[in-house]
């Protein structure tokens, strides 16, 4: 019998955050700082307009590229909050989530051995995508000691003539970090001398705690070749809804809409209602959960504090990525004994790349009540892991 | 500053000053400090515990009695309601625009009780005209928390 599968999908591993919820499952009184997913309900006004769409019989296909009355939304709410214009005729789609771009635009862009430059630590689905759409991935590691932002001169080392796309995920997850207007300008004249494209995903962007998120598209010379991807999952609390869009050059958003047109359809039209009135009206909902958030990463960077845990402040989304260097054992070996003997969940670094290693994504997406419970036991642990290296 | 400090033991009045001062990105005197001022200006009036009565042993009647009064010379509604609000049965009253003048709610441990508070203490005011009493069947939400079984954390297995 002939093997029924392609080899290219057989060879691309499962993701490595799976094996902590199998284990989790099995077990009770676990808390999970586990989970990269707001805790809140998508506000109600929002929920409320999808109900009223599918009380009216909304219910029917929306143009592919996405319902004109939420891009003209989505492209004043660009201007208003990042300063980006763009046409939402021909410069915008909606999408199934943010993925669904990321998917789209490396298999829009992407010739093979087209070189993709993907910094890591960060969200597990560019490697696999950049594979997919038959683009070799060249992975960029991040640095602690520079907050895990990109630098110009890491970029600049990691340029071949194969290079073609960046991936630029900030603010990022797993560690937090975000990148400010000027480490953006370095990166954008790096990119226009070596005549790149940028993917920037920027789904965390509305969660920047230190100034107003700057997207890369909004600097000189830079709207031509950047696809920006952004979506209501992490602002709105809308995960569920599967909901994102791209922004992108005209002659590359047409080529992403026929792979859109082919294999989606159209985005979810209950989502598209409900989007339209998330970003109408939903401006006071996202600063009420990103002040709550910010509370939440005050606390979170004061308890590892007190229990002389090493973390850089993150700046961005709702991770911290603490080391645990100190003790000698690795992320996995970390987390692993930590939920079998305190119950809690986290997600060792290397989920996210190798250059993980030696640190711990901690998800601050949930309550407060929560996060005390499961920094109490992370205390009682680190001071048990300590007495035993003496 | 004092918006978040009330708008945060709103919801928590049990929050450690430490634990609201770290949240709050201030430090512990700063949030003590504010916090004392402000029940100094009664902007704080108190600090309650929502309770679901239903899931305890204990019976309770709440009833919401919808009043209307003669307005006093030079006092307006206020000497009325001063009266009525001394009575410790009653928890709350509000000075109401529409077709009645007072809604004060009341707690009592039976029908009766409540009956004969109405009877006996509420319709004999003088400046009282009449009353209309609605007994609360169930409490749905309170103090803008919905009075149900906290729900578990669906959110599942996901790589984001």
């Amino acid at each position: 019998m002939r093997n029924p599968l392609s080899e290219r999908i057989v060879d691309i591993p499962f993701s490595g955050i799976r094996k902590f919820f199998d284990i989790a499952a099995e077990m009770t009184d676990v808390i999970s700082l586990g989970v990269g997913e707001p805790d809140f309900d998508t506000p109600w006004h929002i929920r409320d307009e999808g109900i009223y769409s599918l009380e009216r019989g909304k219910t029917a296909y929306t143009s592919n590229a996405g319902l004109k009355e939420l891009k003209i939304e989505i492209a004043k709410y660009l201007e208003r909050r990042f300063q980006v214009s763009y046409d939402y005729n021909t410069e915008m789609m909606v999408t199934v989530g943010g993925s669904e771009a990321i998917d789209m635009a490396m298999r829009a862009m992407l010739d093979p051995g087209d070189e993709v430059l993907i910094p890591q630590p960060s969200y597990v689905s560019y490697v696999p995508c950049a594979t997919l759409a038959n683009g070799t991935p060249v992975i960029i590691n991040l640095k602690e000691e520079n907050e895990f932002r990109l630098t110009a001169e890491e970029l600049e080392a990691a340029i071949t003539p194969k290079t073609k796309l960046l991936v630029l995920p900030f603010p990022n997850n797993p560690t937090g970090a975000i990148m400010e207007r000027k480490d953006l300008e370095a990166i954008a004249e790096v990119v226009k001398k070596h005549d790149l494209y940028v993917l920037s995903d920027e789904i965390y962007a509305e969660l920047s705690y230190l100034e107003d998120h700057v997207t890369i598209a909004s600097l000189p010379g830079m709207k031509e070749r950047t696809v920006l991807i952004n979506g209501f999952s992490k602002s709105y609390s809308m995960t569920g809804w599967r909901l994102g869009y791209a922004c992108a050059p005209k002659i590359i958003l047409e080529q992403m809409l026929k792979i859109h047109q082919y294999a989606i359809m159209c985005a979810p039209s209950t989502s598209q209602y409900a989007a339209v009135e998330a970003v109408r009206n939903g401006d006071h909902d996202v600063a009420a959960m990103r002040e709550e958030y910010d509370g939440r990463r005050r606390y979170l960077m004061h308890r590892f504090q007190e229990m002389g845990l090493q973390c850089f402040e993150p700046y961005g989304a709702f991770y911290a990525f603490p080391s645990i260097q100190e003790f000698g054992i690795t992320s996995d070996e970390f987390a692993t004994r930590f939920l079998k003997e305190k119950k809690v969940v986290v997600v060792p670094g290397t989920a996210f790349g190798e250059c993980g290693e030696g640190f711990l994504r901690i998800s601050y997406a949930y309550s407060l009540d929560k996060l005390k419970v499961a920094l109490d036991r992370m205390e009682e642990f680190v001071t048990e892991l300590r007495a035993q290296k003496k | 500053m004092r918006e978040k400090i009330l708008t945060f033991i709103e919801k928590n009045s049990r929050v450690d000053l430490k634990e609201l001062a770290i949240v709050l990105g201030v430090d512990e005197a700063t949030v003590a400090n504010e916090m004392a001022a402000m029940e100094e200006e009664h902007i704080i009036c108190g600090y309650h515990t929502l309770i679901d009565w239903e899931k305890t042993s204990i019976e309770k009647v709440n009833a919401l009695i919808e009043v209307r009064v003669t307005p006093q010379r030079g006092r307006g509604f206020d000497s009325v309601a001063e009266r009525i609000y001394n009575y410790p049965e009653v928890n709350a009253v509000y000075l109401i625009s529409g077709g009645y003048d007072l809604l004060v709610t009341l707690e009592g441990k039976t029908l009766r009780e409540v009956a004969q508070f109405v009877s006996d203490k509420l319709s004999t005011l003088d400046p009282v005209l009449s009353t209309k009493t609605n007994f609360i069947l169930k409490k749905y939400k309170d103090h803008g928390t919905i009075i149900a079984e906290p729900e578990e954390d669906e959110r599942m297995l996901v790589t984001l």
